[in-house]
């Protein structure tokens, strides 16, 4: 199955053993959206790596900027100041809510209903890709934070607009889940399908909502408190079954709580500089050492591993990315199931191949 | 019963489509190539090159130092020295680039070139449309086609190019006083000496 399948979310390819329609082998085969990003890595400066990392997940560039920059500010010790902490819980948070809001209708897409969700999705999406268009220049390609704060200013008017953003989300919300929650198809679809049970999940070293969706409460932001998460008040929704019904949930459910984050970060916003004055953008050459920086991002963990050697460039630079680790359990997920299914429980691990591949 | 779910999910459905001929905001899409949203400020797409004044080739801002060939993450820029200096607009002699080349089909538009640039002579271009029927030879541009007016800049981003016009002003006056300051010092150095 696959790689020009539509419903592999790019081109990702499976080999599966069928009896009949039921799944009794499948093995995941990765590689076809390869393009070294490690190694190109090690060849780029610090600064040059940072537009790269937007390629990773390319639905949420500015969750991948952030993670290497801290990865970066933890190897050369720049301090961020406070008002460059608050953008980028912002962008963050409008991060989260754009993937989760286009996971949902991927997800409903790959199940049949075509078009209403997705489309729904994409509206909101919309909204949210045209404060970032305003804010950094690129509607996906961000290439917005910088070692030691962000790359530009909030321009006027930008904080207004978001918190509107912000504010008209949750009816967006109520009429998803008017739409969906209760509708037969989708629980027969996804009740009891695809069940991911919390010691396997944990075993496997899946995170981000799918593990939450198992009933596992670990969320970065409360566990690592990166960034100043420690100043927001907000609740990590957890599953029940760890079904792909509890899946949709668990994200629908978090964007709420995005949406709260967001209202919090933009009241307390503070006046101020975006960017330590010390950190040098040409130039730039940490002292020799190693750093892991690993963030919340809205697939789950993502990481960035860093060795200097005191020289411009990273000797060894190192991505754990969410998608990958989160598809390593989809044989699990999909044995005895239906060949139909599999399609819907891939859709709910919410890969995307720029990340499995790298 | 059985059913109700997708009853109540139609409602939805329904809503929205009846709500988009009565209210705007159910009705997003703009039909493109009739319609065209502005773009913002801070919008960018290719670099170009600025220059001063209504000279493209003499005056471009752009010392050929090579920076941002060297910072470029994807090596998409080429650049090659004129062996002669002429004054910038400072009236310090400086290189000029003889190529510069930037093959927009490896360009990816991350906007390192222009944060790097300490001349302020590269810049973030806004135009989109630029399909061409080549592959290799019209998407590779040279000095020419990249060289862009200073007030084409100021057009396409208002509040930057104002930005940078004081600073630039603001360098310019800083050295014509140091210039002016140091013709007096030379003159009082050359004056022949008071006689007592």
């Amino acid at each position: 199955m696959g790689p020009q399948h539509p419903s592999t979310h790019g081109v990702f390819r499976m080999d599966l053993v069928l009896d009949g329609e039921r799944v009794v082998r499948l093995k995941p085969v990765f590689g076809y959206l390869h393009r070294n990003h490690e190694k190109i890595g090690e060849g780029a400066t610090y600064l040059g790596s940072m537009p790269y990392t937007d390629r990773l997940d390319y639905f949420c560039s500015l969750t991948n900027n952030w993670a290497y920059a801290l990865a970066v500010e933890a190897l050369a010790g720049l301090e961020v100041p406070e008002r460059a902490q608050y953008i980028r819980v912002i962008t963050a948070e409008l991060t989260r809510l754009q993937n989760h809001a286009c996971l949902a209708g991927f997800l409903l897409q790959d199940m049949g209903a075509s078009g209403t969700p997705l489309m729904y999705a994409f509206r909101e999406r919309e909204k949210i890709l045209d404060l970032f268009e305003s804010l950094t220049g690129a509607r996906m390609m961000c290439n917005y934070m910088r070692f030691g704060g962000c790359r530009c200013d909030l321009p006027p008017g930008w904080a207004a607009q978001a918190r509107r953003v912000a504010d008209e989300f949750p009816r967006f919300l109520d009429e998803f889940e008017a739409l969906l929650n209760d509708n037969e198809i989708l629980m027969s679809r996804t009740q009891g399908v695809g069940v991911l049970p919390p010691g396997l999940a944990v075993n496997a070293g899946v995170t981000g909502p799918m593990l939450r969706a198992s009933g596992v409460n670990y969320d970065l932001r409360k566990v690592d408190r990166y960034g100043i998460y420690d100043r927001f008040s907000f609740r990590i929704p957890l599953g029940e079954h760890g079904d792909v019904y509890d899946r949709y949930l668990v994200r629908v459910l978090e964007m709420r709580e995005s949406v709260s984050i967001l209202q919090q970060a933009l009241n307390q916003l503070p006046q101020g500089p975006v960017i330590d004055p010390k950190a040098k953008l040409r130039g730039f050459r940490p002292k020799p050492g190693e750093a892991y920086a690993r963030i919340e991002a809205p697939k789950g963990e993502l990481g960035f591993y860093l060795i200097s050697d005191g020289s411009p460039k990273p000797w060894r630079y190192r991505v754990r990315p969410p998608s990958l680790i989160n598809l390593t359990v989809l044989e699990d997920l999909c044995l005895g199931r239906h060949l139909a299914d599999v399609v819907v429980i891939l859709g709910s691990v919410d890969i995307v191949l720029g990340e499995v591949d790298r | 019963m059985l059913g109700q779910g997708i009853i109540k999910g139609m409602a939805e459905t329904a809503r929205n489509f009846l709500g988009s001929y009565v209210k705007p905001e159910r009705l997003v899409t703009v039909q493109y190539p009739e319609e065209r949203l502005p773009q913002p400020e801070a919008a960018r797409n290719f670099p170009f090159l600025v220059y001063d004044e209504n000279d493209a080739q003499q005056r471009l801002r752009c010392v050929a130092c090579q920076i941002c060939e060297k910072e470029c993450p994807p090596q998409c820029i080429y650049i090659v020295k004129d062996t002669v200096k002429t004054p910038d607009y400072l009236g310090k002699l400086q290189f000029q680039p003889k190529t510069f080349d930037i093959d927009i089909s490896v360009c990816m538009s991350c906007q390192i070139c222009v944060e790097v640039c300490p001349f302020d002579a590269i810049k973030m271009d806004v135009a989109y449309e630029l399909s061409t029927s080549g592959r290799f030879a019209q998407l590779l541009l040279h000095k020419e086609q990249l060289a862009r007016s200073n007030q084409y800049y100021r057009n396409i981003h208002p509040a930057e190019a104002a930005e940078t016009d004081a600073r630039l002003a603001a360098d310019k006056a800083k050295a014509q006083a140091k210039a002016k300051a140091d013709t007096q010092l030379k003159a009082k150095a050359t004056a022949p000496p008071i006689e007592r």
